[in-house]
This record gives C-alpha cells, structure tokens and sequence, in this order.
C-alpha cells in the first residue's frame, strides 16, 4: 500500500490529516514549464461537456431534472460523460447536468423551482411532504417571530438561509483517501460510544449526529460500488487518490444543496500520491495532469435546482466549488507543489471557468514562481482570488484550512461554521435618522430612536442614533440565526459532510453585512459637508440635499476611512455580545455575493448622494466613481478595515484595465504580484481581480455565443459572464475599471 | 506634440500639495514598490520646479524610498544639478530627436543640444540613468538616426536600457478635450517590423532595448 511508504507521524494513530501532509509534502520552488496539455481523451470529454452546457443555456438554464427522486448519496445509477475516456468518473445523477430534489431545505422551495421550469414533483412526494414529513424551511417559519418576518419582508435582513440550505461546512474530503471509510467508521463509532450522559439536549443530539454520520459514511460505500469502486479501503494510487476525494465530495453534493459547498484544500494533498507515482515511474505528467483536468471538469459540472429568486442573491447558478492553493506552512515551508500548478493550469487546458473557485492562499514568502503563475493565470482568465494566508493563519490559527463559500476560513475537518447571509447596515443607517422607522412604510422597525426633526443632520446626534438601531438590529439578527441553525440541524443535517469531521467541531457564526461604503460616504457626508433631510408629510426623510464637499471612502483619506472602520468594529461588537446555538463563535463578513444590486433595489436614497434604487458596491468595495485617486489608494482604504473585527473575511473586488496594469506581459505580472504583495502587507485580507477591458464586456452582451466561457469575478466569486441578467451585467459594467494605479 | 499627458503641460493649474502630504501618500505606497517601485515625478516637465523637488526628493530618501526624474532634459540649472546629484536614484531622459530641426519639428524649440548636455553631465555624475525614445514612423524611426543616437551614447556608463515607446495614438482624446489641434493626427502606428527594426539597430548599441 502506497501509504505504507510514506513518512509515518500521527496520522498513523488518529485521523489527522495536517500530520499526513506536512510529513510528506514536496514543496515545489520551480517555474511552470513542466505543465503539459490536455489529454486527447481530456478534450474529448470537454467537448461534449460544452455542448451540454450550451444545451443548458438554450433550455433557459436547466438541461433536464429529475422529478421522482429525492437526491441522496446513493440515490441514482452511474452516469458518464463518455464512460471509455473518463479515468475520474462520477456525476450526481445518471445524466450530465441534471439537476435533482433535494426537498429537506424546503420542499415549497422545490416546488416552485420546478414549476418555474414547466414540471411539477412527483405525486406521491408532494402528498408526503404536505402532509407528512417537515422541512427546514417549515420549522424555521414555526419559531419566526413576527419581528423577524419584518425585518426580513423589509429588506433588513436578507438571503438568509431559511428556504435554501445554509452550505458552507466543509467535509474533510482527503480522509476517504487516505484512510478509507472503514477506518472513518470505527473512528466514528468510537466517538459516539464516549458521548455518554447526563443527557443534556447537548449529549443527546451529539449522539443522533454521530449515528446520522455513521448512515452516511455506509452510503457512501455504496455510491463508490455504483461506479464499482471499493471506497472501504484508502485509495492505493493517485489515481484512486483523486477518485475516492471526489467520490467524498460528490457525496456531499448528492445530498446537500448549500449555497456554497466548498473543497477545501485538496490540491496540496493529493501531490503526496501524485509525486509518489511519478517517483516509482508508473505515470508520467501527462496522467498527472489528466487525473487533475477531470478532476476539475466533475466539478464544473455539479449543477442543484435554484429558484429564480434565488438568482437575485447568488447570480449566474454558481456553486462555490471553492478549492484553496498554496499558502505556508508554520514552520516556513510552503504548502505549494507541482498539484498547484497543475490546478491552476485546467484553466488553460479547459479555458477560462468560474468553477472550481479556485483562491490562492496568497503569503509574501510563497515562490517567486508560482506568484508569477498565479498573476498570469489572474491577467489570462479573471477567475481566480487571492487570500492573505499570513494574516488569516496568524489569527486564526492553523494552517490546514480551506475557504468556506468566498472569503471565509474554515479549519479543515475540525470546524464548521453557520451560514447567516447579512444584514442591510445602510438601510440601518436610515433608520437612525427616521425615529427607527423604514424610510418606506413608516412601519416602526426599532424602538428606542429618538426622533430627528433638525433642519441639517448632526453628526453626533446621528452617531448616537445609527448605534441604538444597530444594537437593535443585531438583536433580531441574532435571533433568526438561532433559529434558522437549530433548524437546520432538526431538518436537514449534513451527515455526510459532517462525517469527515471530527465529532464535536468548532463552531462560527458567520454574520454579515452589506453597504459599508454608502454608510461611510453618508456619515463623511454628514461630518464634513452640511446635510439636510427631505422629509415627506409623515415626517418620513425620503431625500438628502448635501451642501459642499466631503471626503470619500476609497482614497486613502483616514478621515472617512476611519469611520468604515469603526462601523465595521461597532457593528461586529453589538454581534458579539449576544448567545449563539451551540455556543458559536461569532464573526462578520463584509461580502455581498450579487445582493448588492438587489439592496439598492430596497433601500431608499441616503445622505451620500445616492438615490432610491441604485445599486451598492460589492463586499467592501467603494462605491463605484468615487475612488478617484488610483488603484492602490483605493485599495489602501479597503486595507483599513480590520480583520480582527470582521473574521469572516473583507471582499475586494478589483478591476483594472490591462494597459493600466503595464505595457507587456512581464510587467503585468510583475505589477499584479507587487500589488497584491502590497495589498496583503497592509493586513488586507481579500482580492477578486479582473484584468478586463469594459468593451470586452459590452461586446459580450451584444453577442453572448461568442463568449461562453468569460468569466468575471464578482464578490468572493466568479461567474459566467453571460450567465448574468441584463440588470446585473449593466452593474458590472459601471464599477469602476482602473485606468491608473 | 505628441505627449500622452497633455494636461499636464500647462505651467499653471494643477493641484497644489504640501510636501508632507505627498511624502505621507508615498509611505503609505511603499508595500506595493517590492524591488522596483519608487516615486517617479514627470510632467509636463518636473525639472522647471527643482527646487520644490529638492526638499520632496530628500524626504523620500530619509523613508528609504526610490527617486526617479522623468525628463526631457532640457533645464540644467544649480537646483537641477543639486536634485540629480544628491537625490535623483534614476534619470529616464527623453530623448525627443537626433537632430535640431527634428527636435523642433516635434516640440517648436530647439533643445537637442541641450538634452545632449544633460545626459553627459548626468553620465559625469556616475549615475544611473535609462534613455527613452518615442518611435514615430516617418520621424524618429529612420535607420540613420537610430545609428546616430546609438553612436552618440554607446560609450555612456550610466545608461542601464533603452526603452522604446512606439507611437500610439491614445491621447488624442485629452490633446481634443483640452481644445488643441493634434499636429500629428495623421502620423500612423508602427507596424511589428518597424518595432523589430528599430530594436535590432538599437541593440547593437544598448545593453538593454525594451519595448513598451
């Protein structure tokens, strides 16, 4: 057995699978001139993967679905691309993109996401789920509190995962592989035998987790016989490396349709088995690279059944297949090998791809070589992030972590964390200068603001009461969270994810918020220029009229940027203050995934100058145009938000025009590497970049078949450009493209 | 006439700035420079406020950050040579044509001698300095002027490269929005040959040709 050959540690007597890997890594510090091509049966297969999803952009986003089986992880017969030329096999269902129910999210959910494509759910299912088995979605409404209904029908808080499932736990993938699920089961039971009482409800739902965990790790026993794969035992070849950690992944994706279902960090990994074989002569880099090309290619072609409302939240039917390369080690060495490379290299092989999301875990001291790769691949295909490694290990504490969803570390195999979506921090704003009331219906939505009747808005009178809205908001914030995990949990567990963690996990909640940059500019406005409310005949300010200038957030002007910051820290304190199920610890995100158009929608003009309806920027991006001193500077003011305050990660999303970025290829990446070099050094935690021209883009909505592959990064992802609606392209379109740095 | 930043010609307007603040700007910069990025201050022409640059230049020094004139050479006063002597990291001088009548063909004075001097006391001084040269077909990218440039500074010390703007014509919107008549609105773009050319004749010259 292969593993017999390798360096023994820890791992030999416990699952642990940061002992098997910083035992028998081989970093690698060369160039990529190694990297070979597709395989002629690689290209056969993508050849008929890109007729597939052609075929699923003219069926109005959906190839064929199934509507007479519940998705799990042994649901299904073995389905190919084209069985002969597949040396990674396995899809979700026995047909290339087709999409199934899984109904425990929320079957209404189902429902109309089918009917939305002219079928309906088999009868006997829809009379079981009405009348005899309960949903996530339907305990969640259960315990809402009419507040929560109206913060959430508001637009106060919004995505949250109460009708979809929440995702973002992160199965430890590797252990299939490199122990193979009998040994997971005894581990497993183990555990569960020393879970013993009082029985609290703690004890007790433990125990029924770790017995869910034990179903599920036989199934996938049985997944790996449909496709006559003996998953009992550790892989004993690279090949079986890459198949049995896809066959672990594709389990979590037969069962589970979470938002973002992540990789975790599996390239690193894999090498080990990889380099093994290459050394003992029995595949040459041509295999290397083929096993990693349909590797990828499986996971561009997981596909789950969205509704159209959904659409709005996470545009452009992604699946945050996100897979975390590089980094460093603790004791300096670095965690890239040849694996890296050859991940970041399907993006040439197979052209450019929002999925996987590949993020580069991004450390001054990685190699030369491979920051120079990573800024060519960035500049060539836009389809990859970059994440402060230096900063996040040193805070957090491990270096064997993935990315949860787009920007959020999660130690792998040892925590998870709950998803929360975010709330509308500028709309929370509003009600600070509206007695608590929404800035639309009059409706009170907090109690306790005074009421504002001065003619010119005053900073600390507004301060004061931006603070009591937002300790109030964080209240029932909190309160849905609690709700919606212990739901989750009841309803729709994630056994097989959770499987290949350890029992008994860390636990974040993983808070957010959105419209940092329009909170910044408005209380700057109110600070630095004069500000005076229009207000309606209710009383009800439903304008602003700003006499005079005021600084901007986005030009490394510490005057606003500093009330960015501490909005971030203000708002992550009320956070922090409140209990959380299962004793999480709380954290924030700055990210909006593609809400950000649908939180103008909702939220009425503010004291910036920003009218009702129109979009917010990105994550923690400035509001676009108005970062008018340069890239860096731009990226200096996002810099000052500090992560200690928001743990769950800072979205940048960065775009520049290829010219602007140097005259030739060498200085391009010369200049990308410094700037993310730079960006990270300040203590900036998260990069999106495009290297794109605005005409590229206006072109491909003029003529979409000609560019199905373009790939944009968003917020904390990537998407297939034509993929967007109209709406949410033209916003793409009006960010700002950097002529300068 | 074909400068890219026409705006930035004028000898008033602008924005005014305490050194200070620019220093402050530049520290907070200094992460993203790793090995090759500095302060470069170009114009229109910088050297014409030398003496404001000398105490901006030392400041920079004392933060340890890279200096860099960017320059068509044409003043050579005691504050020039204070600022170049004692702060001046990198000179890029533009050399605009190899000959007078050429030089005001395409800036209205005759200054070539005058740049010519300026390199040779800059290559007096023993440091470093890049030459630039915009290619424009029919006007600077004539084989014999290319050899006569390249005989002209082949023994130079100081010249670490050559770079090589080919012409483009990106900044005829601002020469419009600024209301000025393009003079060279009907110079074409160079062809790869003539790029290719150029290059090859230079490099018999240089240490290093680039390209941009």
């Amino acid at each position: 057995m292969i593993t017999e050959k390798l360096k023994k540690g820890i791992w030999n007597n416990a699952i642990n699978l940061r002992d098997f890997v910083t035992n028998n890594v081989t970093p690698y510090h060369g160039t990529h001139d190694f990297l070979v091509g597709p395989s002629e049966k690689t290209q056969k297969l993508w050849e008929i993967c890109k007729e597939a999803t052609k075929e699923e952009r003219e069926r109005n986003g959906v190839r064929s679905v199934d509507t007479d089986t519940i998705s799990t992880v042994s649901a299904f017969n073995a389905g190919y691309i084209d069985k002969e030329n597949e040396v990674i096999v396995g899809l979700q269902t026995d047909e290339l993109l087709k999409r199934t129910m899984k109904p425990f999210g929320g079957f209404k959910v189902v429902q109309q996401a089918l009917s939305e494509h002219g079928v309906q759910p088999n009868e006997d299912l829809t009379n079981l789920f009405s009348k005899y088995v309960k949903s996530h979605n339907d305990g969640v409404f259960d315990a809402y509190t009419s507040e929560i209904k109206k913060f959430r029908s508001l637009g106060f808080l919004t995505g949250l995962p109460d009708n979809y499932a929440r995702g973002r736990i992160i199965g430890d993938y590797r252990r299939i592989a490199l122990y193979g699920i009998d040994k997971l089961i005894e581990a497993k039971k183990a555990d569960q035998e020393a879970i013993t009482g009082p029985m609290s409800d703690a004890v007790i739902r433990l125990r029924e987790e770790v017995a869910e965990q034990i179903k599920a790790l036989k199934e996938m026993i049985k997944l790996g016989e449909i496709y006559n794969l003996d998953l009992s035992r550790p892989a004993e070849n690279a090949q079986e490396a890459v198949q049995w950690t896809y066959m672990a992944y594709l389990a979590a994706v037969k069962e589970q349709d979470g938002a973002a279902m992540s990789l975790g960090n599996v390239s690193t990994f894999l090498d080990i088995f990889i380099e093994e074989d290459l050394s003992n002569g029995t595949i040459t880099e041509v295999e290397a690279q083929e096993y990693i090309d349909q590797f990828v290619m499986k996971l561009r072609m997981v596909r789950h059944l969205r509704m159209a409302a959904y659409d709005e939240i996470f545009a452009g039917d992604p699946t945050w297949v996100t897979e975390a390369i590089g980094g460093m080690f603790e004791d300096g060495r670095t965690k890239v090998t040849k694996t890296s490379f050859r991940f970041l290299h399907t993006l040439y092989n197979l052209g450019a791809s929002p999925e996987p999301n590949m993020t580069v875990l991004w450390s001054e001291s990685l190699p030369e070589n491979f920051k120079n790769y990573c800024a060519k691949v960035s500049i060539d295909t836009s389809s990859i992030q970059f994440e402060n490694d230096t900063l996040m290990v040193a805070s957090r504490g491990s270096d064997d972590y993935g990315i949860a969803c787009c920007v959020s570390y999660q130690e792998l195999g040892k925590s998870i964390q709950f998803f929360g979506a975010r709330t509308n921090l500028a709309k929370t704003l509003l009600l600070a200068v509206n007695a608590g009331r929404c800035e639309f219906t009059g409706k009170e939505v907090v109690s306790g603001v005074p009421a504002y009747t001065d003619e010119y808005l005053d900073y600390d009178k507004v301060m004061a009461n931006f603070k009591i809205a937002m300790k109030e908001v964080a209240r029932v914030y909190n309160d849905s969270m609690n709700i919606i995990h212990y739901m989750h949990d009841k309803y729709y567990y994630e056994k097989a994810q959770m499987a290949l963690i350890d029992t008994n996990p860390g636990v974040n909640i993983a808070y957010g918020i959105a419209g940092l940059s329009i909170v910044a500019d408005s209380l700057s406005a109110i600070k630095y220029a004069k500000v005076k409310p229009i207000r309606n005949e209710e009383g009800l300010t439903v304008d602003f009229k700003i006499e005079g200038e005021f600084p901007c957030y986005g030009n490394d002007d510490d005057r606003v940027d500093v009330i960015a910051a501490n909005a971030v820290a203000d708002f992550n304190n009320e956070l922090k203050q409140l209990p959380v199920y299962k004793n999480a610890t709380p954290t924030m995100s700055v990210l909006t995934i593609t809400s950000n158009v649908s939180y103008g929608k909702k939220t009425g003009a503010t004291p910036d100058g920003r009218a009702y309806g129109v979009a917010f920027a990105p994550g923690a991006n400035p509001m676009h145009g108005r970062d008018k001193n340069g890239a860096i500077a731009s990226l200096n003011s996002v810099a000052k938000i500090s992560y200690e305050d928001s743990q769950d990660g800072i979205s940048n999303t960065f775009s520049i025009v290829p010219k602007s970025l140097g005259a030739n290829e060498t200085e391009r990446i010369e200049n990308l590497t410094a700037t993310i070099d730079g960006y990270f050094l300040n203590n900036a935690q998260h990069l999106n970049v495009n290297v794109l021209d605005k005409e590229t883009l206006i072109d491909a909505m003029e003529r979409p078949e000609e560019y199905p592959q373009l790939t944009i990064r968003v917020s904390g992802y990537a998407v297939n450009f034509v993929r967007l609606t109209r709406e949410q392209q033209l916003e793409v379109i009006t960010r700002s493209f950097h002529e300068s740095m | 006439m074909y400068c890219h930043n026409p705006d930035t010609i004028e000898n008033s307007g602008g924005m005014e700035y305490e050194i200070e603040e620019l220093v402050k700007m530049a520290i907070r910069m200094k992460p993203y420079f790793r090995q090759m990025g500095g302060v470069t201050v170009s114009g229109g022409e910088p050297l014409l406020q030398a003496k404001e640059l000398i105490p901006f230049f030392k400041r920079l020094k004392e933060e340890g950050i890279h200096t860099n004139v960017d320059t068509n050479g044409r003043v050579l006063n005691n504050f020039t040579k204070e600022l170049l002597d004692d702060y001046a990291d990198l000179v890029m001088l533009d050399i605009k044509h190899m000959t007078e009548e050429g030089y005001e063909y395409l800036t209205g004075r005759r200054l070539k001698e005058t740049t010519f001097n300026f390199a040779a006391y800059r290559e007096a001084s023993g440091k470093n300095m890049w030459l630039r040269y915009v290619l424009i077909p029919g006007i600077t990218n004539k084989p014999e002027l290319l050899h006569a440039m390249g005989k002209h500074f082949k023994d130079y010390k100081t010249i670490e490269k050559i770079e090589i703007q080919p012409y483009h014509k990106l900044g005829i919107h601002k020469w419009e929005a600024l209301g000025w008549e393009y003079k060279l609105k009907d110079a074409r773009e160079n062809t790869p040959e003539e790029i290719a050319e150029a290059k090859e004749i230079l490099e018999k010259y240089f240490k290093e040709v680039k390209i941009n």
